[in-house]
């Protein structure tokens, strides 16, 4: 009884994995100890013990597994396409988008029937209503509106998967017994086992890091199709010469126009925003750099950094509950104040609220990336100051701060496309009205807004309404990734310049 | 000695700690006008402690107390009534490791003049630039790149346009920490010739590892040792007949 219950969890995917893992650790130490056998007796061997222990480890686990992996995914592809060519072409029809329903109904089922149960449905089961009441009993409980067609198919998929899942781990066993037999018989003098380890883990740095580079091309270009489909339906002019947001839910009212989709007032909005931001943070930011980096005792230094490291953490959304409901009444009121009483001249939600919160939201950013680029010019050219008779803060002007500046503004450009795009602040103190206004007491609206608006609430993703959102993130990533290019580019150029 | 010579700088029991550790355990020391004095003596053993004490650059490290007088014509340099602005002009220093100024050749000479004011015009500026290069023997080879970024030189190079910024403010003593160190031989020789040029308007203290560099650059050497003054003399009584056993052992490179 026990034994069978073994058998079963070996034939699981995890199982394997487990006695593949067990399998490699085992590899490892019987080499290992093979190895520093043969050390023992007095012979130099190539690679250190560990070594050709990593290498046997290597051997076993890299190949089964990846094999399971792949094999897993061709698997489940191959069942579902041959499920597909089982649908009976008169429930098809002829739309392709029905024919995904069916496919999405019968996928459901599959998923839901209880993991081993695939024995109990025996082949002559062929009504949908008593493949209800089976698995009824069991306490799963089924959509009213299957199809009787469906049960062979639901039947024949889930067996046909099993059958490969068993077959794909019985070959990741004998992958992993065939890795552990060439490693452990390669554990000789000669053999270079730590060259080999060496290039499996650059290997493996390699696919890693082109594994990040590939994620994000494949948002960007998700992100690109869509965008490509909203220009289908607008016209570019729309969008980008437009100064009229108004993209009215047409489908709704039979209305011919699409609606207007100006972005110049977003960004408008976000340009302006980022910039009363920056007003607030480059100075404050860049002061208390040179303050940390060059005045500073080391004891306050050592209390002041972290300080603003951990500002640097908070969520924005504390940010702009704080813009809500601390600074914008506040400004109000006090506009109200300075007026007389009655006419608060800044509103609650305005290009200043957001603008001064956010520029707080950036002021460690600027801080504390300047103080790293401040520290890092070398105390030789200080000294070559200092030696000639210049004061401390002559030597900061005119020796450290220039030899800084590319860094600085490589970090200011850093943190303008983060105030670029940044979102929850600017949600809750910005306001969400389309205005396009030079006054920064009034409320204006940005780019990140337009998105969370577009995006939130029930909606289909083939509207224009919906898809502009993606335009406007195109444009955002776009914006962001020049800022960010340049300032790349701004550091690679004067940065040998120190040396 | 003859009666010509005059004391220019002197160091009296100057004892120099960092935070617990003492670095120099009392040097009495003078540093003669017109002539250049080594400090000589193994790694670590407070020659360039020494020497930042006569510019009071030790006044920048975090933690280093100098106790003791300097004096500088007569003058203790530690004095309250000092102003180290004013010291550090006419006290001057070159490093180590060449560290001009990420700003042009010219920028890095007139540095010096300009926060001191030393120049009423541009021309005077353009005069006091060109004067130091050709004292420190670079302006022939610079000329024509003025506007040229400081770095973009040789390191030989960098080290006269150093040694031209330290001139641009007509300093009285130079001091001179290891300034071949990271140079080539035909650098060095270039840079060993300058020395004994600016003997003549200038005091100066170098600090060399290298004996063949003191035996050839000084007329008086001292010998450092563990934070004391092993011994100071002219240098071909150091380097003939040296009083003191480790001095001998020093020079004949059986330490340090
Ligand atoms: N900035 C410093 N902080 C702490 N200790 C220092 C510092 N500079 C030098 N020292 C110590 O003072 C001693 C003398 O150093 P230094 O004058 O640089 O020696 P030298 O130039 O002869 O090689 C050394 O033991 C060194 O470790
Ligand atoms: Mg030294």
């Amino acid at each position: 009884m026990l034994l069978l219950f073994f058998m079963k969890v070996c034939m699981s995917v995890s199982g394997i994995i487990i006695i593949v893992l067990v399998l490699g650790f085992a590899g490892f130490f019987l080499s290992y100890a093979r190895a520093c056998a043969i050390v023992m007796q007095g012979t130099k061997m190539h690679s250190r013990p560990h070594y050709y222990g990593l290498w046997t480890f290597l051997l076993i686990i890299v190949p089964s597994l990846f094999f399971l992996f792949f094999w897993n995914i061709g698997s489940n592809i191959y069942t579902e396409r041959r499920a597909l060519t089982h649908i009976p072409y008169a429930a098809a029809g002829d739309i392709i988008h029905q024919h995904n329903l069916i496919l999405s109904t019968i996928r459901n089922l599959v998923n839901r029937l209880p993991k081993h149960s695939s024995n109990m449905l025996n082949h002559q089961l062929n009504s949908y209503a008593s493949l209800r009441d089976i698995l009824g009993q069991k306490g799963v409980v089924l959509d009213v509106q299957g199809k009787n067609y469906m049960v062979p198919i639901v039947i024949e998929w889930v067996s046909g998967l099993k059958k490969l899942r068993q077959t794909g781990v019985i070959i990741t066993f004998v992958l992993a017994i065939i890795g552990f037999l060439v490693g452990f018989s390669e554990t000789k003098v000669k053999k270079r086992a730590r060259n080999r380890v060496e290039r499996v883990i650059l290997l493996g740095l390699l696919v890693s890091s082109t594994l990040a580079i590939l994620t994000t091309i494949a948002i960007v270009s998700s992100m690109l199709l869509q965008t490509i489909s909203f220009f289908r339906a607008v016209p570019l002019s729309n969008f980008f010469l437009s100064t009229a947001w108004n993209p009215r839910f047409s489908v709704m009212t039979f209305d011919e126009s699409i609606g207007e989709f100006g972005l110049i007032p977003l960004l408008v909005g976000t340009l302006y925003i980022a910039f009363v931001a920056m007003l607030f943070a480059v100075p404050i930011g860049l002061f208390s750099a040179v303050y940390t980096a060059e005045y500073a005792t080391p004891r306050a230094r050592d209390v002041i950094k972290p300080m603003l490291e951990i500002l640097a953490g908070i969520p924005t959304i504390v940010y702009g509950f704080f813009a809500l409901i601390v600074v914008g009444p506040f400004l109000r009121d006090l506009s109200a104040a300075i007026m007389g009483g009655n006419h608060a001249f800044i509103m609650a939600q305005s290009v200043l609220t957001a603008g001064l919160v956010m520029g707080i939201m950036l002021t460690p950013f600027v801080s504390s990336l300047s103080d790293d680029i401040i520290t890092a010019v070398p105390r030789s050219l200080r000294d070559g100051s200092l030696g000639l008779g210049a004061t401390q803060s002559e030597t900061i002007k005119r020796v450290v701060l220039p030899a800084a500046l590319p860094g600085i503004v490589a970090a200011l450009l850093l943190t303008a496309s983060r105030a670029i795009g940044e979102t929850m602040i600017v949600v809750l103190a910005a306001g969400v009205t389309v205005n396009l206004t030079l006054n920064p007491f009034e409320a204006m609206t940005t780019i990140t807004v337009k998105i969370v608006n577009q995006l939130t609430g029930d909606l289909e993703f083939n509207s224009p309404q919906t898809l502009v959102a993606f335009a406007l993130g195109m444009t955002l990533f776009v914006l962001t990734l020049l800022m960010n290019v340049f300032a790349l580019y701004i550091v690679r150029k004067y940065q040998e310049r120190y040396e | 000695m003859s009666s010509e010579l005059k004391i220019k700088m002197c160091g009296l029991d100057v004892k120099v700690s960092y935070g617990k550790k003492r670095a120099l355990h009392g040097i009495t020391l003078n540093i003669l006008e017109n002539k250049v004095t080594a400090l000589i003596g193994p790694s670590g053993c407070g020659k360039s402690t020494f020497l930042r004490c006569l510019n009071r650059m030790n006044d920048t490290i975090e933690g280093a107390l100098v106790t003791g007088k300097i004096l500088l014509d007569e003058e203790d340099i530690y004095d309250s009534s000092v102003d180290v602005v004013e010291l550090r002009a006419r006290v001057g220093m070159v490093f180590q490791k060449p560290n001009p100024f990420p700003k042009s050749v010219y920028e890095n000479v007139a540095y010096g003049p300009r926060i001191h004011g030393l120049a009423k015009s541009r021309v005077a500026l353009n005069e006091i630039v060109e004067q130091s290069l050709v004292k420190a023997g670079l302006f022939s080879e610079v000329k024509d790149r003025l506007h040229d970024v400081g770095t973009s030189l040789s390191g030989g190079q960098q080290q006269r346009l150093c040694i031209a910024r330290a001139i641009a403010v007509s300093p009285e003593v130079i001091l001179m920490d290891e300034p071949c160190s990271a140079l080539d031989p035909i650098a060095t020789a270039k840079i060993e010739e300058l020395i004994d040029d600016l003997r003549r308007n200038y005091t100066i203290a170098i600090v060399t590892h290298s004996m063949q560099q003191a035996a050839r650059v000084s007329q008086f050497t001292a010998m450092f040792h563990l934070g004391n003054l092993v011994e100071v003399g002219t240098t071909d009584t150091i380097f003939t007949s040296p009083q003191e056993r480790r001095t001998q052992d020093y020079i004949t490179g059986r330490f340090g």
